[in-house]
Parts: C-alpha cells; sequence; structure tokens
C-alpha cells in the first residue's frame, strides 16, 4: 500500500515537468489554486480540479507547451484512474485548527476576487478569479482561452492594437477602463467585471482621448 | 521551631532562597530537610503546575501560602488537534475561585489549554488588586465580556495575552473599557480575535502606554492604521500586524515603509494575514534588526519569501509556509547564520499532490548552514534516511526535532523501506534532544533506539507507527527522563503498558488512542497504581458494555496527588479501586 502510494507520487513528480498551469513558463503555480483545491479535495477524488470547469478546453491547450493551463485539463487528459480520494483522519495532519481555518479563510477572502466575463456577442458569461494570475499576460492568456479569440498585445500607445478585441473593465468609481493601463496590483483591487468588446467599439479605444 | 545553634536564622535562609527560582531548584531544596521545606514553601512565590489534576487547589494553597505567580494547564497536547472531545475538563474556575480567597495579592496567572468562563475573568478582575499579568494560551470558554471586566478593573495590568485562544467574540467595544489614567501596559496580544476593535480606542491606549513593548493585533486592524499605532509606540519591540493588505496606494506604501523604519527597537514580527507581496517591502528597513519572524499565515511565494528572509541576517527564529520551498531555505542557510528555530508549516495539508518544492532536501539545508539550529518543527510529503543521517550528523545540538510526513507510513522515498534508521540516527547524535516527533513508516526498530540512545527526551509523540508492544516497551523502559508521551493508530497494547506501570508514575502523563489497549488492562492498571488516574474515554458508551478485551477509544493516564478528578463528562470513566468496581 505504502508501495503504491509513493509509486503514484513519483508518478506525479515525473509529470510536474510536463504538467499544464495557468501562468507563464518559469513560474510557479499560483497560490491560491491548490488551496482552493483545498476546499473540494474532500468532495471530488482529483484534488486539482477548481471550481471553474473548463471541460471544453481539455485538448487545445494541452498542445500549447508555452502556456499552462488549470490542472483540470492535465487530469481530464490523464488516462489513470483519479488518485482514491481521501477519508481525511481526525486530527492529522497534526494542525491546529485556527491555522487550518486561517488558511481556508485566506484563500476564502483572497480568492473572493471573481468577476465577470462577457464578450459581446457570446450568449452567456464567464466568471474567472482575478487572484489566480500573476500579472496581465496570464489574465490575457486565458481569456483567449476561454473565449478562442486572439487579444494581443498591450501598449499604452494604442492598447490592442490589430486586434478585434479590446478587453475592458468596470472599475470601483462606475468607470470602464482599458484592461492594463493601470499596474496589476491595483487593477485586481479595483476591477468589479470585465468585459471584451469587439468590432469598432473595440478599435475606436485605443486612440481616445 | 526549634533551630540548632549552627543553622542559619531563618531570614538568612529565606534570603538565599530568593535567588533560586527555578522550579527545580526549589524542589530540591525543600527535600534537604523539614525546616528547609518549612522556610521554602512560606517564601515561595510562583508556582507552575503542569497538569491541573495532578494536584487540587487546597492542596496547593496549604503548601504555598504566599504565592504571586500561578501557572496551569489542562487538556492534553493531542487537544490541539481535536482528539479530546468538548466538554473533557480543564476547567480554571474552581482555581480561580481557590486563588481569590487565598492570595489577595497574586500577581499572575498563566493558563494553557483550560476552559475559562467570563465568571471566572470576573472574579479575577475584582479580587487581585496588584494583578498584573494574564496570559491565556489555547483557553476557551470566554467571552468579550469577560475581558471588558479585566480592562475596566486591573488597574496594574501589565500584560494581556490572549495567544491562540478561542474567544467568543461579541463584540470590540471591551477595549474602550480600559480607563483613560490606565498607563500601565506593556503587552497585548489579541491576535485571536474576531472582530474589529475600537481602533480609536486602540491608538489611544497604544500611545498613553509608555512601556508598550508586545503588541500583536488581529486580523480585523486593517493595514492603513498601522503607521498611526507605530508611531503611538517607537519603543515596540515585538508587533503582530494585522492584515497585511490594502487597496494599492502609494501614500500608504510610503507611510508603512516611514513608520516601520521608526521603530528602532523592534525584533520580533507576526502577522502578516492576507499579503499583498508589493506591501512586504516595507518592513525592509528593520529586516537587519529582526530576530523572529513568524511568516506562517503569509500566503506569498517564494521570490517574495527569499527577498525578505535574505535580509535578515540577525534572525534566531523563522515561522514560515512551505511556499518557501527548498530554494527559500537554502537562501535562509546562506543568509541566517543565527537561526536557532524553524518551524515550516504546510499551506495545502490536505492536498493528495504536493503543491510546492519543498522536500527534504531544504531542512538538510539548513542543517549544513545553521550551526546553532536547535529546534524544527517541519512538515513535508517525503523524507529519506539519508537524509535525516545528514541532518542528525549536521545538526547534534538539536534539541527539538518535530518532522510531520504529511502521509501516514510514508517510506523513505528513495529506498521504500522504513525510516527507523534515520530516526535512529537523530536520537543517536543529537544527545541533548528533548523533544521528538516522529512519522512516517516505522517498525519497533525504531523505538529500539529511542530507548536506547534517547536519556534526555522528555517528550515524544508518535503516530501510525510501530508493529507490537515491544516499541512501546524500549520507549518506557529506555527513556530515563521521560515525561509526557503521547500515542495514537499504533498496535501497542496491554503487556508493554501494565509491565512498565512503575514507569508512569515517574511520567507527567500518557495518552494513547485508537491503540490496542484493554479495558480489563485500564482496570487492572487503575487497581495497581494508585497514584496515578487511569482515565478512558469512550464516545460510544461505558467501557463495561462491551468485553474486557476490547480495546478502549483514548486511554490518560497521569500520576496525581488528588486522587480521581470529579468533573469528569459523561464519556470519562476513571479505572480507580472503587470505581473500577462501581463501572459494573
Amino acid at each position: 500500500m505504502a508501495t503504491s502510494a509513493s509509486a503514484y507520487e513519483n508518478d506525479i513528480k515525473n509529470l510536474k515537468a510536463t504538467e499544464l498551469t495557468l501562468g507563464l513558463p518559469g513560474t510557479h503555480l499560483q497560490q491560491n489554486v491548490p488551496i482552493i483545491d483545498q476546499e473540494k479535495s474532500s468532495a471530488s477524488s482529483s484534488s486539482n480540479k477548481r471550481p471553474l470547469q473548463l471541460s471544453h478546453e481539455e485538448t487545445s491547450p494541452a498542445q500549447d507547451c508555452g502556456s499552462k493551463c488549470s490542472n483540470i485539463a492535465k487530469n481530464t487528459d490523464d488516462d489513470a484512474a483519479p488518485p482514491p480520494s481521501k477519508a481525511k483522519i481526525v486530527g492529522w495532519p497534526p494542525i491546529r485548527s485556527y491555522r487550518k481555518n486561517s488558511l481556508q479563510e485566506q484563500s476564502e477572502a483572497a480568492g473572493g476576487i471573481y468577476v465577470k466575463v462577457s464578450m459581446d456577442g457570446a450568449p452567456y458569461l464567464r466568471k474567472i478569479d482575478l487572484k489566480i494570475y500573476g500579472g496581465y499576460p496570464q489574465l490575457l492568456k486565458a481569456l483567449e482561452n476561454m473565449f478562442k479569440l486572439t487579444i494581443g498585445e498591450y501598449s499604452e500607445k494604442e492598447g490592442y492594437k490589430g486586434s478585434d478585441y479590446a478587453p475592458t473593465y468596470e472599475d470601483k468609481d462606475g468607470d470602464w477602463m482599458l484592461v492594463g493601463d493601470v499596474p496589476w496590483d491595483m487593477f485586481v483591487t479595483s476591477c468589479k467585471r470585465l468585459r471584451i468588446m469587439k468590432g469598432s467599439e473595440a478599435r475606436g479605444l485605443g486612440c481616445a482621448v | 521551631m526549634k533551630k540548632a545553634a549552627y543553622s542559619f536564622p531563618e531570614e538568612v535562609l529565606e534570603h538565599v532562597f530568593s535567588f533560586i527560582v527555578s522550579d527545580k531548584d526549589r524542589s530540591s531544596i525543600s527535600l534537604v530537610c523539614k525546616s528547609w521545606y518549612e522556610i521554602e514553601r512560606w517564601c515561595r512565590r510562583k508556582v507552575f503546575v503542569g497538569n491541573c489534576y495532578a494536584v487540587s487547589p487546597p492542596i496547593l494553597i496549604k503548601r504555598f501560602p504566599e504565592l504571586r505567580s500561578v501557572t496551569l494547564k489542562g487538556k492534553p497536547h493531542f487537544a490541539d488537534f481535536n482528539l479530546v472531545p468538548e466538554g473533557w475538563g480543564g476547567f480554571a474556575c474552581p482555581w480561580i475561585r481557590a486563588m481569590a480567597g487565598a492570595y489577595p495579592w497574586l500577581e499572575e496567572i498563566r493558563l494553557k489549554r483550560m476552559v475559562v468562563s467570563d465568571e471566572s475573568l470576573e472574579i479575577i478582575a475584582k479580587s487581585f488588586r496588584n494583578f498584573k499579568v494574564l496570559v491565556l494560551s489555547s483557553c476557551e470558554g470566554f467571552t468579550t465580556e469577560g475581558l471588558a471586566a479585566i480592562a475596566a478593573n486591573c488597574r496594574n495590568l501589565r500584560e494581556l495575552d490572549l495567544r491562540e485562544s478561542e474567544v467568543e467574540d461579541l463584540s470590540g467595544r471591551w477595549l474602550s473599557d480600559f480607563p483613560d489614567s490606565y498607563t500601565s501596559l506593556e503587552s497585548l496580544n489579541i491576535s485571536c480575535l474576531g472582530n474589529e476593535v475600537n481602533l480609536l480606542a486602540l491608538e489611544r491606549l497604544v500611545s498613553r502606554c509608555p512601556n508598550l513593548k508586545t503588541l500583536r493585533l488581529n486580523r480585523a486592524v486593517p493595514l492603513d492604521r498601522l503607521p498611526n499605532l507605530l508611531r503611538g509606540a517607537p519603543q515596540l519591540a515585538e508587533l503582530g500586524t494585522g492584515a497585511y493588505t490594502s487597496e494599492m496606494r502609494p501614500d500608504v506604501f510610503s507611510n508603512l515603509a516611514e513608520a516601520f523604519a521608526g521603530c528602532k527597537q523592534l525584533k520580533t514580527l507576526s502577522g502578516f494575514w492576507d499579503v499583498l507581496p508589493s506591501y512586504l517591502p516595507a518592513v525592509y528597513p528593520i529586516c537587519s534588526q529582526l530576530i523572529s519572524l513568524n511568516l506562517s499565515y503569509a500566503t506569498v511565494q517564494s521570490p517574495d519569501l527569499i527577498k525578505l528572509v535574505s535580509l535578515c541576517e540577525k534572525l534566531q527564529k523563522l515561522w514560515v509556509l512551505d511556499y518557501i520551498e527548498d530554494d527559500g531555505l537554502e537562501v535562509l542557510a546562506a543568509s541566517c547564520k543565527d537561526l536557532r528555530e524553524l518551524r515550516v508549516f504546510p499551506s495545502d495539508p490536505f492536498g493528495l499532490e504536493p503543491n510546492v518544492a519543498l522536500t527534504e532536501q531544504g531542512l538538510v539545508s539548513v542543517s549544513e548552514g545553521c550551526p546553532k539550529l536547535q529546534s524544527v518543527l517541519y512538515f513535508c510529503r517525503q523524507m529519506s534516511n539519508a537524509a535525516l543521517n545528514t541532518i542528525a550528523r549536521n545538526r547534534p545540538n538539536l534539541t527539538r526535532f518535530r518532522l510531520c510526513i504529511i502521509e501516514p507510513r510514508s517510506p523513505d522515498y528513495l529506498t521504500l523501506q522504513p525510516l527507523d534508521d534515520g530516526f535512529g540516527a537523530i536520537v543517536e547524535h543529537c544527545k541533548d534532544l528533548r523533544r521528538l516527533s516522529l512519522s512516517g513508516l516505522l517498525t519497533d526498530r525504531v523505538f529500539e533506539y529511542i530507548g536506547t540512545y534517547g536519556k534526555k527526551l522528555e517528550m515524544l509523540s508518535v503516530a501510525f507507527a510501530g508493529d507490537s508492544d515491544l516499541g512501546l516497551h524500549h520507549v518506557l523502559s529506555g527513556c530515563d527522563n521521560l515525561r509526557k508521551l503521547e500515542i495514537r493508530d499504533c498496535p501497542f497494547g496491554d503487556k508493554a503498558l501494565l509491565a512498565n506501570a512503575a514507569k508512569l508514575e515517574t511520567m507527567r502523563s500518557l495518552w494513547m488512542s485508537s491503540c490496542s489497549v484493554s479495558f480489563g488492562a485500564c482496570k487492572v492498571l487503575g487497581q495497581k497504581m494508585p497514584r496515578l488516574n487511569v482515565e478512558v474515554m469512550d464516545e460510544s458508551g461505558p467501557p463495561d458494555s462491551r468485553p474486557e478485551s476490547s480495546p478502549v477509544e483514548k486511554l490518560y493516564v497521569y500520576r496525581t496527588v488528588a486522587g480521581p478528578r470529579l468533573d469528569m463528562p459523561g464519556f470519562v470513566w476513571t479505572m480507580d479501586d472503587d470505581s473500577a468496581l462501581r463501572i459494573s
């Protein structure tokens, strides 16, 4: 039993190199991803499932080795049976409850930066957790994957020139801003919702004011 | 009292004794002769009771009539991990009532793992005119109303420390009950409180207490209020921040950095809930003076942790989450040559797979680079005998070694062998080891090593280990200085326990849960050893409703001069001479 568990752990370590996670190559796994997973780990057998199910994305991000995406992709690709869900042992690992609660509260509080994302022309909205992205590149990549479009690169002068799409957001004051104008930390704390504008409206944004 | 012609007058002896402060030495003095016993007991000012049920309030008061400081501990250590059911005991009230009558000049009360009621706090507040120190460590049962009574009445209070207690936080209003004329606060720890305290009252309190050295805030104190608090107490030596996050505003940051820089005496930092990494550099100006850093709530990644830690060249104590990873620990080993204590906590304790790159290597690096390392608490997911061997040889000066490999019964991940040899190396090389916690796949052999080499070992924690009674027997028969032994989920049973019954009187306590000790053996032990309380805990019903050979759920054995306790809840049965028969 111990043998198979550690053999399994070895397999997991080897898989780490090809693991697909959200973020640029070389960046570590965002801290809140596993903590969110922790809440689900008792419910689902896969500890890496996140609340947002990108089930229709299972194959395409796998090809894109340059970008990491949700661990879900890895799991849905994984042919082996998911690891058996672990019955929690009382008092193990030996951690004080206030510590456990604190980690959970922080992930809930910190992971609570869920914003709705709408795209012009799309029938329904999506919701994403801003806290899990390290910065704008990761966020934009994720939006591109989610809506199957190309947003391209941000430039201060010209916005998202060359793209049919412009990611915008509504900030705390109710104004619609172009994603990328303010520092990432400021964006995360002031963004209320995202909207991916399309077409002429989008192209107009870059050269305004 | 008859005095021999050649003996010193009492007053002289008393004066000499006043320089002897350690409990052990005081105990030794009292055993010299009857007159020394008498003199000593009248001038003893401070008492430590490691198990509140080992003695009773009347016995304590009768022997030591002039105490100024009392420390009591209640529940067994495994209560920290929810292994002791609610209502088990450890009630402070009888003690506090008794002391209120007997010690009007009592100054200090320190309680750990006890149940404290608001009523008890009110009694404290009203009974001791010169009350100075209240420390409630991992206690529960009281609310902020009780705190209000303390704040309102204890004019000479120096220290109020609620570390890790569970307080029913009804309102933050209690802090305002410190009168405006109250200025003697030296230490305040409210980090466990859930609600916001009255921030204005806090600021005023902090700025009017010139001797305030320790201030540990709770999470609800927002970061943008911290600079004001710091400016009100530039003499602070120990600070626990509240939530370490805010809307990213440059003025908040510079204000904070300036305030930190103004605290030239600040040596200890903790708190750091909800850390926004871009605010961490605000503490950089004082890193070089820090000796203790608790980042165990800071959910930030390795690079941010590395930047911070590498500036703390005087660091002696670091508590951190495993986000620091092996890389971070390597930097720690290179930067912090004065490190004495390291604790690494798991960020994802229930995850099935590792979420961080923290392995045994991190600990090995620290053991190599930090020559003064004495105390280790390390959570990880893999370990090897080779690593443990290296650690043991690198650091024979370890005194506390607690290793938790998260998956129970994990073998050496390289060889798939048990970790007996690795832990054996630890006890063999670390000759002054006083505390040890085991984990991983372990056979009886590790206990043989422990019994052979662990001569200074005082506390041992065991889980999911061993093969037979022999394991327990090795420990009980070999560890000469063992005081506390706590065991869970091990195949240890009657034979070893009964064969070593006498040993149990030399220890403070023994805890065994989910082992193979039968009800019958517990009864025998209780009958054989009248100076032990043998308590059986079983939430599924009276143990005598099952065959004598059935294993008991939980067993807690401790030495006592107070006889069986009278405050046991329905799920605890004591196995003493009479009750063992009384049950049936």
